[in-house]
């Protein structure tokens, strides 16, 4: 069981930010972890980039070729992460897809990443069917396996919140990552199904840009997930986005804490 | 273990938003598959609409050319719209009317499969959407246009490599948007499951019918089914009643591209390694990290960086052999058997040709070979033109 994730859930809402490592170039990535973290991001989810996202929209797509093209491996950004821990004490957690970790070797993967000091990680093509194999490697080295649930689980959500580990990852709305101009799912309704079998955080992603739409979800889970959005403004400024990504944190820090 | 599984592949790799979807998916195909009055409706549309049973062809010219086994060809290119996909659309169009569908999406190589799709949409009156990669839509303009002329929407798929895979990718995205009314129609023996299963069974009536007709016509059973794969679907098709017959060699023949020992290649079971990807454990081309390579083929529906489940299952029992074949063996096969016996198969199918031409003169004349023509060639005959550097255009 992994305690760093849902201790950062403890000072009130949270906000969690996603970039994608080698998104301009691992320096910048280092950059953006520590002023994130100044700018008060309570966890941060590194994405290792994978060739085919599936569940991943045009902005999060692009991001992963860019940082592949750059030549980025699993073994560079878990050396990077190894640099971060020196100096960041924000609780981190990957997010990939599963042949990253299948292929590295599922008990090697979890075996470094809880070395260079990661506190979980998220496979979004890893449902709680074919989640053992996976948690397992995890939990033997205390990491969080965190577990995601959509709009469209319904009947699964008490399943999925009773093995679930660190926090639970509601997805706000059907498709892929990316910004949305409205949110309609009945959040506090899943939020409320998950409580009832484990007291365990709850935080919302997929869609959220606006400081109005993260305080919205933080004020029905808590805390909100912000991808897209940050990865566009690493798009815009490459290596020049920190101060611009560091200033939009601290906004939706402000914004989930109102 | 989870559901789904051919020995350790399978599975269910997909995101929980379409878990429930796919779930929905395995109880209504379970509760048809043995309905009486839903297996006669599908009968009846393989056999009126779709042309069924295609026949098994004594290939006579490529039998005394080669001075080896005896040739048949199983005529899956005589179906309706050119193909086999034909036969797993119309079970899934029916399956998802029955769960109240109004909407189908499908991906598609080199069109076969869209085409289909978009024929049996216009057939039950759904609406449809085809996802098709970019540089596909290129190689395959006409089927483009074809699905457009039977009332579908075709997108172009520019992410990643804008091929079979990313046009696989985006169709999955496209299902996790809308699934209420939407059904997948996934067109190979891959992704999570049930659909290696259903799609199988829909394919399986190829092998059903080869295994009566060689009883009636030859009072036996082949000494080897010879098809190409991709995905797998008409190869599964043409082997799976032919699984518990251990006399009969199972020989799938993959995309090798410019050849397995360069980076244009699509043969998975002979360069890949076992992963996981499109909702399946199964084997895959891919780097050391697991990104998944960028493959190439000549044919754009072989052109897939995985297999099916159950062809990795085969493989790895050794049921069944799988073997490479290259751009110039399958060019020149597709050119062969249009010389020899007045029949262009489809490229992919052509793969399938060449391995055949390599092993039937080894053979003695009292054996007999059984090739799957999954297609026909008449939507590749400017794109072969063109390798031949003959400037053609559609």
């Amino acid at each position: 069981m992994n305690k760093r994730i849902p201790e950062a859930f403890g000072n009130g809402k949270a906000f969690i930010p996603f970039i994608t490592c080698g998104d301009p170039d691992l320096e910048t990535t280092e950059l953006l972890v520590y002023e994130m973290e100044k700018a008060g991001a309570d966890i941060i989810e590194l994405g290792i980039p994978f060739s085919d996202p599936t569940a991943e929209g045009p902005v999060i797509q692009e991001a992963n070729i860019r940082a592949l093209s750059n030549g980025i491996t699993t073994d560079d950004i878990l050396a990077m992460v190894s640099r971060i821990r020196q100096k960041a004490q924000v609780p981190l957690v990957f997010m990939t897809y599963a042949n990253v970790v299948y292929s590295y070797g599922i008990q090697r993967f979890m075996k470094r990443a809880a070395e260079v000091g990661m506190d979980g990680l998220i496979l979004p093509d890893v449902p709680f069917e074919e989640k053992k194999e996976f948690q397992v490697a995890a939990d033997a080295e205390g990491l969080a396996f965190i577990s995601l649930i959509a709009p469209t689980s319904h009947d699964r959500i008490r399943r999925i919140a009773k093995e679930a580990d660190g926090f639970v990852y509601c997805v706000s709305s059907l498709g892929v990552t990316g910004t949305r101009s409205e949110i309609t799912t009945d959040i506090q309704s899943m939020v409320r199904l998950v409580k009832e079998e484990q007291d365990i955080p709850c935080a919302v992603g997929f869609g959220i840009s606006t400081p109005q739409q993260a305080k919205q979800m933080a004020n029905q889970s808590d805390g909100a997930i912000v991808g897209s959005a940050i990865v566009k403004i690493c798009a815009q400024y490459g290596r020049e986005c920190v101060p611009y990504v560091s200033e939009y944190v601290k906004n939706m820090k402000e914004a989930v804490r109102a | 273990m989870s559901k789904g599984r051919f020995g350790q592949h399978g599975g269910q790799y997909i995101p929980e938003t379409l878990m429930n979807a796919v779930i929905e998916l395995e109880e209504a195909y379970n509760k048809y598959k043995d309905d009486p009055s839903f297996n006669q409706e599908l009968q009846e549309l393989l056999n009126e609409y779709a042309g069924r049973p295609s026949r098994l062809y004594y290939a006579k010219h490529m039998t005394e050319d080669l001075g080896g086994a005896k040739v048949y060809l199983k005529r899956e290119d005589l179906n309706h719209t050119g193909a086999h996909k034909i036969n797993n659309v119309i079970g899934q169009c029916l399956l998802a009317k029955k769960m109240g569908k109004t909407r189908v999406i499908a991906e598609t190589g080199a069109g076969q499969h869209g085409v289909a799709t978009a024929t049996v949409a216009a057939l039950m009156g759904m609406e449809c959407e085809i996802f098709m990669g970019a540089v596909d839509c290129e190689r395959q303009a006409l089927n483009v246009y074809r699905m457009r002329l039977l009332g579908a929407k075709v997108h172009p798929v520019t992410s990643g490599t804008a091929t079979l895979k990313d046009a696989v990718s985006e169709t999955m995205r496209e299902w996790t948007k809308r699934i209420d009314d939407t059904h997948y129609v996934l067109g190979s023996v891959m992704g999570p499951h049930p659909f290696p299963t259903i799609v199988r069974d829909f394919q399986a009536v190829i092998s059903k019918e080869i295994k009566e007709q060689m009883l009636y016509k030859e009072g036996r059973l082949p000494d080897a089914v010879l098809a190409c794969v991709g995905g797998g679907s008409n190869a599964i098709g043409a082997f799976y009643h032919f699984i518990n017959d251990e006399g009969v060699r199972l020989i799938g023949c993959e995309a090798a591209g410019r050849g397995i020992d360069t980076k244009e290649t699509a043969a998975t079971l002979n360069t890949g390694k076992l992963g996981i990807f499109h909702g399946m454990k199964s084997y895959f081309c891919q780097d050391e990290y697991g990104q998944i390579a960028p493959v190439y083929s000549i044919s754009a529906g072989l052109d897939y960086p995985g297999i099916g489940p159950e062809h990795a299952m085969l493989y790895d029992e050794g049921r069944a052999e799988y073997v490479a074949v290259t751009d110039d063996e399958a060019v020149d096969a597709f050119e062969y058997l249009s010389k020899t016996e007045g029949i262009i198969p489809a490229i992919e199918s052509a793969h399938a040709v060449a391995h055949a031409m390599k092993i039937v003169p080894t053979m003695s004349k009292d054996q007999i070979v059984v090739i799957n023509i999954s297609g026909r060639g008449d939507k590749d005959v400017a794109a072969i033109a063109r390798y031949r550097g003959e400037d053609i255009h559609e």
